[in-house]
């Protein structure tokens, strides 16, 4: 005992078949119980045998295991001729050994019952499918219809407990189909029987338009998603849609992309919009929603990256047209295979096949940037919450896909902060557009609702369309409130006029000053040249004095001489100078 | 034992060489199974009873050529199949209810055990 469970402890896992079916593998975290029987149940035309055909053409050609279709109910050629318009080809298959089909049929008016029975005719039959091709996969399609060849129910229902168990021994992955009875899953009771994984599909008409939806009743041995998941049958085969399978793990790129106008890009803290981001721009009609989504693509394009515009209101060149008289040429983009319009109208079809295709193109392209265009159109297709889990969806594929969502919706004039989808706290960024009517005119204004992860601008802007497409321009905020429009041109004017006013005043100031300072100058230098005068006068007048009293002397000494006092009277020579005080 | 359970089945297929017979049957066993056994037993009995060397047996053990389970589309084991006279016909079960062999073989008409559900 202990020697066989140390091996098969990393078998204790429930190992998975993946079905290769769009989106089933996520939901089912890797697809069916390998080596057990899965039964998919739902009412006619819900897509049970494409579900189980898929399941054994995917295994055939992607997972390399052949796979046994064994069907109660269509013939081998009627089943190939339904399943070739998704493009699976059962013939060549069938040819390359990867495909057995046997149609078992009962017609109860061949049969008459004689006694005792059992159903090794179709175990044999099983079996030597099986090992002519090396099958791992089974398909049993419906063997309800058993019950309604064969009359002993006890017999068939030990039979087919023993097919299922049978199967499980075989080691082969199996699909059994059941027809939805009224308060069973089945109508003869087969999930009694399967009880490791139960599929319910199921479709409903809404709005006239058919939902198809998916749901895992039951996994045994491993989790899995518990909703109801749309799913979508088109040329590919089926396609089933995990709403949040994905989960909240998306890679958050710091990286920042221009919106394609400068100035938002300046009120989105001067870089633009983080890449991987959802954008959402809300506005009532006419307000620009359109042509910033085309400023965000032509700028993506011009950097080489791809782009899809999903429009649901306008066509292809009507796009182009219109984009062109804001100076966009997205036909280029177009032609350089850079951009894919896709136009359709929201009511063409139901919202998943709107998701399918956007998630098909999605994949296909792999687009950088994505603008829908408006989300709101999709309203009309579904109830409130069946659109924003569209919306959610999206924005989950695409924030895991790296691309950048840009949504427009159509906002009611009342109620602007309201989106009609309630999705605004799940999109990154959201840009308000408005009208503002004043003065007899119309002016557009925007302004960043709100920006996660980024310095944003609070201000209000205007916004112009222009020959040279979006302009941001300051409004005037004053008293009176926002003033747009030719107010804002006129109060430019006033300002200017203003400002030149102030200057000339200015300048005057300054002359008056400088002259003021001249005349001072020429004042001083008037007045130095008085005290220069004044200075020599009072030289001269030294000077004179000083020349007099020589001359006086001399004059006296004449005198004295004259008089005969002896010029040899030597006591006198030094007297002279103390006589000369008292004289 | 099986080669020898063969043989016996086909002894009373020559006596009525040179006429066809009226009757053409083949009975599908899987192996040698009480049940099988049952039928087979069941079928000859029924067979000198009431068809009297008009007829022609071929069994057919799909533990041995499976691959003919699906021409004659089988489904129940053991049954015998009807082949001739038209319309082809398949009676399932061990043959015990000898009436009901006998309308599906056509010997006795369907009326006749109509009542019988």
């Amino acid at each position: 005992m202990k020697h066989k469970l140390s091996p098969r402890l990393p078998s204790l896992r429930l190992a998975k078949s993946p079905t290769g079916i769009n989106g089933l593998d996520e939901i089912t975290l890797g697809g069916l119980p390998r080596g057990r029987p899965t039964l998919i149940c739902g009412g006619a035309g819900c897509g049970k045998t494409l579900f189980g055909i898929e399941f054994l053409v995917r295994g055939a050609l992607q997972f390399g295991e052949p796979g046994v279709c064994i069907t109660f109910e269509e013939s081998a050629r009627d089943l190939a001729t339904n399943v070739a318009s998704l493009g699976f080809d059962l013939e060549k298959l069938q040819a390359a050994k990867k495909l057995y089909i046997d149609h078992i049929y009962i017609d109860k008016s061949e049969i008459a019952e004689t006694g005792e029975y059992d159903l090794e005719g179709l175990f044999i039959r099983l079996n030597t499918a099986i090992d002519s091709i090396g099958a791992k996969r089974v398909l049993l399609d419906t063997p309800e219809a058993l019950f309604a060849g064969l009359s002993d129910v006890g017999v068939l229902r030990s039979e087919l407990r023993r097919l299922f168990g049978w199967l499980k021994d075989k080691g082969v992955t199996a699909i059994i189909t059941g027809e939805r009875g009224t308060g069973t899953l089945t109508r003869h009771g087969l999930e009694e029987y399967v009880s490791d994984c139960v599929i319910l599909l199921d479709h409903r008409v809404q709005n006239d338009a058919v939902t198809r939806r998916l749901r895992i009743l039951k996994y045994r041995g491993s989790t899995h998603g518990t909703n109801e998941y749309p799913f979508l049958i088109d040329q590919h085969g089926i396609s089933a849609l995990p709403v949040t399978s994905l989960g909240l793990n998306h890679p958050a790129p710091s990286e920042r992309i221009s919106t394609g106008i400068a100035e938002l890009d300046g009120m989105l803290g001067g870089q633009g919009y983080y890449r991987g981001s959802s954008v959402l721009v809300t506005g009532t009609a006419g307000t620009g929603k359109t042509s910033m989504g085309a400023h965000l693509i032509d700028a993506a394009c011009r950097r080489g990256e791809s782009a899809i515009f999903f429009s649901f209101e306008e066509s292809p060149q009507q796009i182009i047209r219109n984009m062109r008289s804001i100076g966009l040429d997205l036909g280029r983009w177009v032609k350089k295979g850079l951009l894919q319009i896709e136009s359709a109208r929201p009511s063409a079809f139901g919202l998943e096949m709107h998701l399918v295709r956007m998630h098909q193109l999605l994949e296909q392209h792999k687009p950088k940037v994505v603008v829908i265009d408006p989300i709101s159109g999709l309203l009309p297709g579904g109830s409130e919450h069946d659109v924003h889990g569209l919306v959610l969806r999206i924005v989950d594929f695409l924030k895991h896909s790296g691309a950048t969502g840009f949504f427009t919706g159509l906002s009611a004039e009342d109620d602007l902060q309201t989106t009609s989808l309630a999705i605004s706290s799940l999109v990154d960024a959201w840009i308000l557009l408005r009208n503002i009517e004043v003065n007899g005119e119309r002016n557009r204004v925007l302004y960043v609702l709100k920006s996660r992860g980024m310095a944003h601008s609070n201000q209000i802007r205007e916004f112009l369309l222009t020959s040279q497409g979006v302009r941001l321009r300051e409004v005037y905020v004053g008293v009176g409130g926002v003033l747009t429009g030719s107010a804002r041109v006129a109060r430019e004017a006033e300002e200017q006029r203003e400002q030149i006013q102030k200057e000339q005043e200015n300048r005057n100031r300054e002359l008056t000053a400088k002259m003021a300072l001249h005349s001072l100058e020429v004042k001083i230098a008037k007045l130095q040249a008085e005290k220069q005068a004044r200075e020599n006068e009072l030289a001269a007048a030294v000077g004179e004095g000083q020349a007099q009293r020589a001359t006086r002397l001399a004059e006296r000494a004449a005198i004295r001489q004259s008089r005969g006092m002896a010029a040899g009277n030597s006591g006198n020579s030094r007297r002279p100078n103390g006589l000369e005080g008292k004289l | 034992m099986k080669a020898a359970k063969t043989a016996k089945s086909k002894s009373p297929r020559r006596p009525p060489k040179a006429p066809s017979p009226k009757y053409d049957l083949r009975l599908y066993v899987a192996g040698q199974t009480p049940r099988s056994l049952q039928a087979l037993s069941n079928l000859k009995r029924i067979c000198e009873e009431h068809l009297a060397g008009n007829y022609r047996v071929e069994i057919i053990d799909l533990l041995k050529k499976p691959q003919l389970a699906a021409g004659d589309q089988i489904l129940a084991i053991p049954t015998l199949v009807k082949a001739i006279p038209k319309p082809a016909r398949k009676i399932i079960g061990d043959l015990s209810n000898t009436e009901r062999v006998l309308v599906g073989l056509d010997v006795r008409p369907a009326r006749f055990t109509a009542g019988k559900g």
